[in-house]
Formats: C-alpha cells, structure tokens, sequence
C-alpha cells in the first residue's frame, strides 16, 4: 500500500487550489455544504470507478484511441451517478442540475486518467482518486463553508447567530464563489510558500 | 418563454452569461485569457463550436434519443458527439482555411473539456429549445464567452505590470477582477 498516493490529493497535490482542475463545479455548486458534499461524493465515486477501470483496461487499449474510450468509461460512471441520485435524492440532483452531467467534462477526472491510472497498478490508482476525490469534496467544503454562512447565515440548513439575520446574498450568487475561491487559492499558495510575510 | 429569438440571444450573451453568470467555462477562462491575441483565437473557436454542436446535439436528441427512448444516454452521446464534432471541425479548418487553423488550431482539442459547449447542449434540452432556438442560444453562449475573455485578457494585460501580493498573482487575482466583473454583469439584468 502506497499511502502517499492517498495523501497527496488532500493538501500537496489538492485538484482545486494547486492543480486548478475542476473549478467550474467547485464555483458554482458551492453555495451551501449540503451542495457541495454531495457534489464531492459524486465526483469521487466517478473518480473511483474510472480510474479503477482505465488501470485495468490500459493494456488493451491502443494508444491513438485511448481518449475516446476514457470518455465513454467516465461517461458511464456519470450517467450511472445522475440516475442514481435522481431517484434516491432527488432534491440534490434538483439542485445541482446540469453540473452532474458536467462531471463528464470535469478535467480532474479525464487529468487523473491521464496522468495516473494509464501508469500505475488498479490499486494505487483508487488511492490516488480516492485521495484526490477527498481534496475535492475538502475544497469545496471549504468554499461552501465562507458561502453559506456569509450568503445565507447557515451551517448545513442549521442559523448560525450573528449573521443570520443580515446574509450577504452575493455570497451565495457568482461574484461571491469568484471572491472567496480567488481569496483561498491565495492563502494556500501563501501557506505552502512559507507562511508568514 | 420571455418572447422571440431576440431575447434569447441578448439574455444568453449579457444577463445570463456563462461564464460570469452560469460559471461554466471557467478553465479556459482563466487559462487562456493572459493575451489578447490568444483570447480572441479561443473566443472564437469556442462560439464556432458551441453553434455546431448545439445544433447537431439537439437533432441527436429529437431524432435518435426521443424516439428510441434512449434518454438515458444523453451524456454519454453528446460528449462523444461533441468531442467527434471538434475533431472534424479541425480536419476541414486544416484542409480548407489554413491561416484560420493557424489561428485557432492549438485551441481547437481544449474545447472538447470546456464545459460550456456540452452545458449548452443540455440547457438546450431542459430548456426545450426548438431547433433555431437552441441554434440562437448557442450563438448567444459563445459570444458571451468571446466577450468575457477578450474584457478578461484586457484587465489581465494591465494586470501584469500593478503591483499585486505575490500570493495573488497569476489566477487568484483573476478570480477576484472576474467577481467584480460578474457583479457589473448583474447591471444588464433589466435589460429584457
């Protein structure tokens, strides 16, 4: 077991803030943490399953068509996932709309394929998605945090005192996501440089 | 419906603009707008683009899903469609217009991931957009990227030489100029 491979997605190789992958999920569904979790699940079921499926199947995949056939296994993963969610929560999938649908286009998960399970063993490559799926749901949890309670002044549904009563609603419109995810990748690119200045 | 093909076409461009408005969209956004020139080769590769493959995939869904009942494959179809779609595209720009795929060929394999062409394509459907509708919306899609790019690439090209914090050059201040930026977008909301 390679742990390192499960760790690195949290902080060192975070898709969202350090690879910069996948920010248009990470922007638009973070408004509130009942969203984004959900989100993260999602992604990181896809995550697994494709990446879990390509490290098996890359040695019988010719090399000139191995997009295509990335996309159609990521593409099952993700019609399988908009299904599900649509008949067991559907006031979740409601909510996210078209962005399951988009976890197809999501680069993280056609990134991941490319970059790691067209290399490595199946099971380092759920490692590395699970790991990468957690640094995911993290970040957007994290966005969705300074989101929700600034923009609706709660915590998953639940007031929170001081703010509830005044929201700041552009919190939870788009300037607010472009806002607080620019102000967070600045922190973490502070933070890895080195801290204090 | 808020009236004619018009309204579609003003509404997808400025009031619901996918990149600032909708957040779709946002990798290339951020990654290609550094330079003028560069924006306005993958403006326009992208509206291009984004017009064809809504139309294809809304003939793709009326055709072939709706009647075989094969709703269930509407993602996986239109990324494939889309992504097959790209690639022509680029084969026919090479053979026919080579200055044009001077231009745009380095951006044209990117905009198989850019979630704003397949986000059209299924706004398209939920909407139930007829033909001319969804042809309209997608223009309009484009266009409001292209436009958002080039202001993008404008205030980045000024961007270089301010003194920002080092921890916020590059993206992070970007997304900072394109939430001041989303917010001037709320103004055009009367317009229709």
């Amino acid at each position: 077991m390679n742990w390192k491979e499960l760790t690195k997605g949290i902080w060192a190789e975070n898709p969202i803030f350090v690879i910069m992958l996948g920010c248009c999920p990470a922007l638009a569904v973070s408004t509130s943490m009942a969203n984004a979790i959900g989100m993260g699940i999602a992604a990181t079921f896809v995550l697994i399953g494709s990446n879990l499926i390509i490290s098996l199947i890359r040695a019988g995949v010719p090399d000139k068509i191995r997009i295509p056939v990335y996309i159609v296994v990521i593409a099952t993963f993700v019609t399988m996932v908009d299904k599900f969610m649509a008949a067991f929560t559907p006031a979740l999938s409601e909510k996210l709309g078209i962005f399951i649908p988009l976890i197809v286009v999501n680069c993280i998960i056609l990134g991941r394929a490319e970059a790691f399970a067209n290399k490595n063993t199946p099971l380092d490559s759920i490692l590395d998605a699970i790991g990468m799926g957690l640094g995911f749901t993290i970040a957007l949890s994290l966005i969705a945090t300074f989101r929700e309670v600034l923009g609706e002044g709660k915590f998953f549904g639940i007031p929170v005192p001081l703010v509830r009563n005044d929201p700041c609603l552009l919190m939870i419109m788009a300037p607010g996501g472009f806002f607080v995810f620019g102000l967070l990748m600045a922190w973490k690119r502070h933070m890895a440089a080195g801290g204090a200045k | 419906m808020t009236g004619g093909i018009f309204s579609i076409f003003i509404v997808a461009i400025f009031i619901e603009n996918f990149v600032l408005n909708q957040i779709l969209g946002i990798c290339p956004f951020v990654g290609v707008s550094n330079k003028i020139d560069s924006a306005v080769g993958m403006g326009l590769a992208v509206t291009f683009v984004m017009v064809l493959a809504g139309a294809v995939t809304w003939s793709i869904q009326e055709f072939f899903l709706v009647p075989f009942r094969l709703e269930y494959l509407q993602t996986l179809s239109f990324i494939l469609v889309i992504a097959a779609l790209v690639q022509f595209v680029e084969m026919v720009i090479k053979k026919t217009v080579p200055t044009l795929y001077q231009a745009l060929g380095v951006y044209l394999p990117l905009i198989t991931t850019n979630c704003a062409v397949l986000g059209v394509a299924l706004l398209n459907v939920r909407k139930n957009y007829s033909l001319v509708e969804s042809a309209v919306n997608s223009l309009g899609g484009g266009l409001g990227f292209f436009f958002a790019l080039i202001l993008m690439a404008g205030i980045r090209e000024r961007l270089e030489v301010a003194d920002t914090p080092v921890a916020m050059r590059g993206a992070p201040i970007t997304f900072i100029t394109a939430g001041l930026m989303a917010i001037a977008f709320y103004g055009f909301a009367g317009l229709v």
